[in-house]
């Protein structure tokens, strides 16, 4: 179908476009990469009353990899961040999950920034922000500029911690600590669909290569990513404890795609191969 | 709202709402129905063009917000004598369409994997096409027409 008539605001820097968010409010929505938004109003599920195409304000497509980490402007298109050797060099976690995202037609045209806004709980990328303890930058007229670590960013399905007002202006990915690796493994149905259920892991090692600390995050098993800390687990050189762990700690649900039940056993294989394939890359690192 | 852009090298504008779809500014302000449209969603890949040489979704694309960028359809993709492109030959070499209507998508999506991958592995051709369905063919000589366009491309080079 088409979408529905709305109005439209093309602002070209930034404080114009928290002026135009705040002034259209409630009825207003943003449109990044529109890879998301627009197959909504396509099938007339969303009918904003104006559309604030953020597309050509100036300052929002930047992408900084720096010792800290990864910092990536809300109109930097997953495409341009996947092939960057800089932000893999920095966060590999970052590449590793957007090659699951999509096609790559899909890639050049949406955001990264997009994405976690969007919060799909089958989304790779809201995992990554997750397990890595990111922190999305938002900004609006009222309330300046403020950061908003991962665990209080994603409060349900399609759910985030930010207002109408809102403008998520970039994303932070903290760079990796020495020893780490990192890996995420998913099921989907075909090769660019919504994951069945996805895993991302983060693993560290000590010096004299025993496990200092391994993390998971879920995504497509709960409202938002899970994640789940599973250092004694895996310390002790049990992948199928953590597995376990992580299986009672997922609230999958059925759909038309798969069971509760079989998400639940998809997580601890793929949470059993995360594991694996980061220790790998932490050994290696 | 006035939209122009430059389409297969030629400046074209129409004056439209905003609502309307990249898709249905080439097809229907433009008259260039070479774009096919199937599902309006993102999942068949059929609306597939080229925006400044990447493909996109034109269907999740609105015209106003691409306003001033350059556009290639698979009305563009044969030389200016009408030779059809490398890619375009081999298609019908193998036989890689049936109906059609799928095909002007696996065309853009196509030129622009080989023109970042001169010779793409048979993994990153599958990855490659996996954007774009065909209800006819089975794949499998999309699969080869994308192999022979390499070897069309790198032995016209
Ligand atoms: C066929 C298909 C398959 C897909 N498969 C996957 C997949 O496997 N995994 C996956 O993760 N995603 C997938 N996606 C979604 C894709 O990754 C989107 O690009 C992404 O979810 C949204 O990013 P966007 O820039 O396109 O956002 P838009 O569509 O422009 O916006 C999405 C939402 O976020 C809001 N928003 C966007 N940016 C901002 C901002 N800066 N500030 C405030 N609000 C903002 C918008 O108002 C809107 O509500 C798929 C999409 C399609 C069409
Ligand atoms: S019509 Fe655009 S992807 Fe199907
Ligand atoms: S040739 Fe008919 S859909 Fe592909």
């Amino acid at each position: 179908m088409k979408p529905p008539p709305f109005g439209y605001r093309a602002p070209r820097e930034v404080g114009q476009a928290l002026a135009d968010i705040a002034a259209v409010g409630e009825d207003g929505k943003v449109l990044a990469g529109g890879q998301s938004l627009i197959p909504l109003l396509n099938m007339r599920l969303a009918a904003p009353g104006t559309v604030v195409d953020i597309n050509r304000v100036a300052g929002l497509d930047t992408l900084t990899a720096g010792p800290d980490g990864v910092r990536v402007g809300a109109l930097t298109r997953q495409a341009r961040v996947e092939r960057s050797e800089e932000a893999a060099a920095v966060q590999p976690l970052l590449r590793q999950a957007l090659r699951l995202v999509a096609h790559p037609a899909i890639r050049n045209r949406g955001t990264v920034v997009g994405s976690l806004v969007h919060a799909d709980p089958a989304a790779e990328l809201p995992a990554v922000l997750a397990v890595l303890d990111g922190s999305v930058r938002l900004a609006s007229v009222a309330d300046g500029e403020r950061d908003v670590p991962a665990r209080e960013f994603f409060t349900g399905p399609l759910e985030v911690a930010a207002g109408p007002d809102d403008l998520a202006v970039s994303a932070f990915f903290p760079a990796l600590p020495p020893r780490t690796g990192t890996a995420f493994h998913e099921v989907s149905r075909r090769h660019g669909d919504f994951a069945l259920a996805g895993v991302a892991a983060v693993v560290t090692m000590r010096a004299d290569l025993g496990l200092e600390e391994a993390r998971v995050a879920c995504a497509g098993v709960g409202p938002v990513p899970i994640v789940v800390d599973v250092t004694a687990e895996a310390g002790a050189g049990d992948r199928a404890a953590a597995a376990h762990t992580v299986r009672e700690r997922i609230e999958p649900e059925d759909d038309v795609h798969a069971g509760a039940a079989y998400r639940r056993h998809l997580i601890g294989v793929l949470t059993e191969r995360a594991l694996a394939e980061a220790s790998r890359r932490a050994a290696d690192a | 709202m006035l939209v122009t852009l430059t389409v297969n090298g030629v400046r074209r504008g129409a004056s439209v709402p905003p609502r309307r779809l990249l898709s249905d500014f080439l097809r229907h302000d433009l008259a260039l129905t070479g774009t096919h449209v199937g599902c309006e969603h993102g999942v068949c890949g059929c609306c597939t063009v080229l925006l400044d040489g990447e493909p996109v979704r034109s269907c999740l694309t609105f015209a106003v917000t691409v306003d001033g960028r350059e556009v290639t359809t698979v009305e563009g993709l044969a030389r200016a004598d009408g030779e059809m492109s490398p890619v375009q030959r081999a298609f019908a070499e193998c036989h890689a369409l049936q109906c059609g209507f799928c095909t002007p998508g696996f065309l853009c999506a196509v030129t622009a994997l080989l023109r970042d991958d001169p010779a793409p592995s048979e993994r990153q051709v599958r990855e490659g096409i996996s954007g774009n369905l065909c209800r006819c063919t089975g794949y499998q000589n999309i699969v080869k027409a994308v192999h022979r366009a390499a070897d069309l491309i790198a032995e016209e080079s």
